[in-house]
């Protein structure tokens, strides 16, 4: 029986956020074992929130993730303003949507382009492809930029941004600020619709896998910061609800944990999304979907990357629509009184649901603090996807072929692993 | 560097957020160009993968907190010319070093991973100067494209790049920003820390948070004072000093004695 032990050591698993292996042992025709490792030390963060008051945790949880952290200021201060019972205003809801439409454009732009496109070209990096596709590359830098723009409207930067609190934001825009980036969100729409036709005749395997999807789902919107967490497999619960249906367990390859919905792994991210929400697209998004052929829901992995684009596209348009008209409010927030509270907050971060629950005393400080990110919730994913992928391509090809198949196939999930490792389940488990 | 070839370059990461390589990574037009200019032997958030390469400028960010990122930068140190830190974890320890005020990793990993024993983590999460010689630090929580391509280019030159070291307050003069703290009572931490942001915060009407770390001799006794004239508890004085930034002196001993926290005895 031949036996091979195929290891992509640290850091070679690279053009992913944060650090991570793949061991993989084959044994003969058959897979004996294989881990995604994800040694990313731990940050303890849900420890550092504890004894803080709700004021500081929007600037505590951007420092979890350099790429999102649009998304964990929202999944936070909506999880505190549900606790403190404050509903904020309808202009702040539409601002944190831009807010948010900007972190969707910046993170997928920089994925699809800088992470996943040069698997499907063949090149080693976006400096090498930039080389052949300057046009295509140029194209993705600009859409990353006007990403950065529109968070940097309201976070006055687009990495840690500094405008999100309980209750709103610090500071409005100016009417004139905001016309600028309406002209440049306009000008973005074609090639954002580019875009979504590049990625679809992009040279992507054709493998169908079983899977679960999870997002959000609203009433009339795409998925965003607000709706009820449903699955394909028919769960629909109320945000506050998912910790009863959703399982973390720890295991010794990896410092984040893996999430399973009543014993299965599960997918979230745009793939989930689109799947789940197909039917809010508006129309003239849902055409340039049609017109590539795509049909969704898909069992494609690979069309994640055309979901990516079809929200950068969703994005772009939503942003623009919901600025149209823009005026100051009176104020950019609504004050908060704090009281002792207990609630989750949960939205679309770029990776997928990121969902978070805090306990507040009276005084507005944190007693205790959970947090679920999408990357932990796809660890398990990953892996089934990996086991099923490398059996259907063949076990017997060389190991720099299975390494490639493997490297693409955990780029298409865009794991972010710096975030992934530093949220874990606080109930304490110990076996005898 | 000779003129013979392209200077080389590594961008490493250790326990981190991800967002000081951002600096890069968002630089757009300008990350294809400085490709031009320098050979980037090492990123692998950006695909280059060759971590033990000679290099003539190694970035790197992040904090060390495991036995395996202390053996890491002892290689690292080892095989680059200048070593630039980038961001707060790598300079000062950041948000993580908060861990190291209360000698709680044990018992925090206890309480959150259901089998402690597979984490292989050090007590405390420092910055790189504590592990190795650093040659240049650059301060920001997250650092910007401005300060990383700055920096490149100085070297490149072979001269020592310009570093800010005036307080926020001073940028806030500059931009005519109205004092935050005397107009509105807000517990700005302006006045004792590092400019290099652009006074982001109060220019936003809020409080500054020090993410830059702190400016040179900066006058903390003073400052804990005045937030304890605005009303604020002991705990939320320390608070101000011990956040992004807790690992650095003079905040660490700034929340320590608003604390009542004598170092070295566990609370």
């Amino acid at each position: 029986m031949s036996e091979r032990r195929i290891r992509i050591e640290t850091p070679a698993l690279t053009r992913v956020e944060g650090e991570g292996r793949l061991d993989v042992d084959i044994r003969g025709d058959r897979i004996h074992r294989l881990h995604l490792d994800i040694f990313e030390p731990p940050r303890y963060f849900e420890k550092f929130l504890e004894g803080r008051h709700y004021s500081e945790v929007p600037d505590t949880v951007a420092r979890i993730c350099g790429i999102c952290p649009v998304a964990y200021q929202m999944s936070a201060v909506q999880a505190l303003e549900s606790a403190f019972g404050i509903r904020p205003s309808p202009w702040v809801e539409a601002m944190r949507r831009v807010f948010y439409c900007g972190e969707w454009i910046q993170s997928h732009a920089l994925h699809i382009h800088l992470l996943a496109a040069p698997d499907f070209l063949g090149f080693d990096d976006v400096m090498a492809m930039a080389r052949e596709h300057p046009a295509t590359v140029n194209r993705g830098l600009s859409l990353q930029g006007l990403g950065n723009a529109l968070i940097a409207l309201f976070g006055a930067r687009s990495v840690h941004p500094v405008g999100a609190r309980v209750g709103g934001f610090h500071h409005a825009p100016t009417p004139a600020e905001v016309a600028a980036l309406v002209e440049r969100l306009e000008a973005a729409i074609p090639e954002a619709e580019a875009l979504v036709r590049w990625t679809a005749e992009l040279p992507l395997p054709d493998e169908a896998q079983e899977f679960t999807s999870v997002a959000l789902r609203h009433e009339r919107e795409y998925p965003m910061v607000a709706g009820r967490i449903v699955s394909s497999a028919g769960l629909d619960v109320a945000a506050e609800a998912f910790d009863e249906h959703m399982q973390e367990r720890h295991e010794p390859h990896s410092t984040a944990l893996f999430a399973a919905i009543d014993g299965e792994p599960y997918l979230v991210g745009p793939l989930a999304r689109l799947n789940l929400n197909r039917d809010r697209l508006p129309a003239a998004v849902a055409a340039v979907l049609s017109e590539t052929g795509i049909g969704f829901p898909s069992a494609n992995m690979y069309h994640s990357v055309v979901a990516r684009a079809v929200e950068i596209l969703f994005a772009v348009r939503e942003a623009r629509d919901l600025l149209a008209g823009y005026r100051e409010p009176d104020s950019p927030w609504v004050a908060a009184s704090p009281r002792a509270g207990d609630a989750a907050g949960a939205t679309e971060a770029p990776r997928g649901l990121l969902w978070h629950r805090y306990r507040t005393d009276d005084a507005g400080l944190i007693r205790h603090a959970r947090i679920v990110p999408p990357t932990s919730q796809n660890q398990a994913r990953i892996e089934q996807d990996l086991h099923a992928a490398l059996r259907a391509g063949g076990l017997d090809r060389p190991d720099d072929a299975l390494r490639r198949h493997a490297e693409t196939v955990i780029r298409n999930y865009d794991p972010c692993i710096s975030c992934a490792t530093h949220f874990i389940d606080l109930r304490v488990e110990r076996g005898s | 560097m000779t003129d013979e070839r392209k200077p080389r370059v590594a961008v490493h990461k250790f326990s981190s957020c991800d967002g000081c390589q951002l600096a890069f990574l968002n630089l757009g037009p300008d990350l294809l160009r400085l490709a031009e200019l320098v050979e980037i032997v090492h990123f692998a958030e950006a695909g280059p993968s060759n971590p033990d390469a000679d290099v003539d400028i190694a970035f790197i960010e992040g904090s060390v907190s495991t036995p395996d990122e202390r053996e890491r930068l002892r290689r690292i140190r080892a095989h680059s010319g200048f070593l630039v830190t980038i961001g707060a974890c790598a300079t000062s320890g950041g948000l993580q070093a908060l861990r190291n005020l209360r000698d709680s990793e044990s018992e925090w990993r206890e309480a959150i991973y259901a089998r402690p024993e597979y984490i292989d983590s050090l007590a405390h999460a420092t910055a790189i100067r504590e592990h190795a010689r650093v040659d240049l630090e650059l301060w920001g929580c997250p650092v910007d494209g401005r300060q990383v391509l700055a920096a490149v280019r100085a070297l490149l030159f072979g001269v020592p790049p310009v570093e800010e070291r005036d307080k926020v307050c001073l940028e806030c003069k500059r931009h005519q920003t109205v004092c935050v703290m005397v107009a509105r009572g807000e517990p700005c931490m302006g006045p004792v820390t590092r400019t290099g942001c652009g006074a982001l915060c109060p220019r936003f009407g809020r409080d500054c948070y020090a993410c830059y770390g702190p400016a040179e001799g900066a006058n903390t006794t003073s400052l804990a004072h005045r937030f304890e004239g605005l009303g604020l508890a002991p705990e939320a004085v320390a608070r101000r000093f011990h956040f992004i930034h807790s690992g650095q002196e003079p905040f660490t001993g700034a929340g320590n004695e608003a604390a009542g926290i004598i170092p070295g005895k566990a609370r």
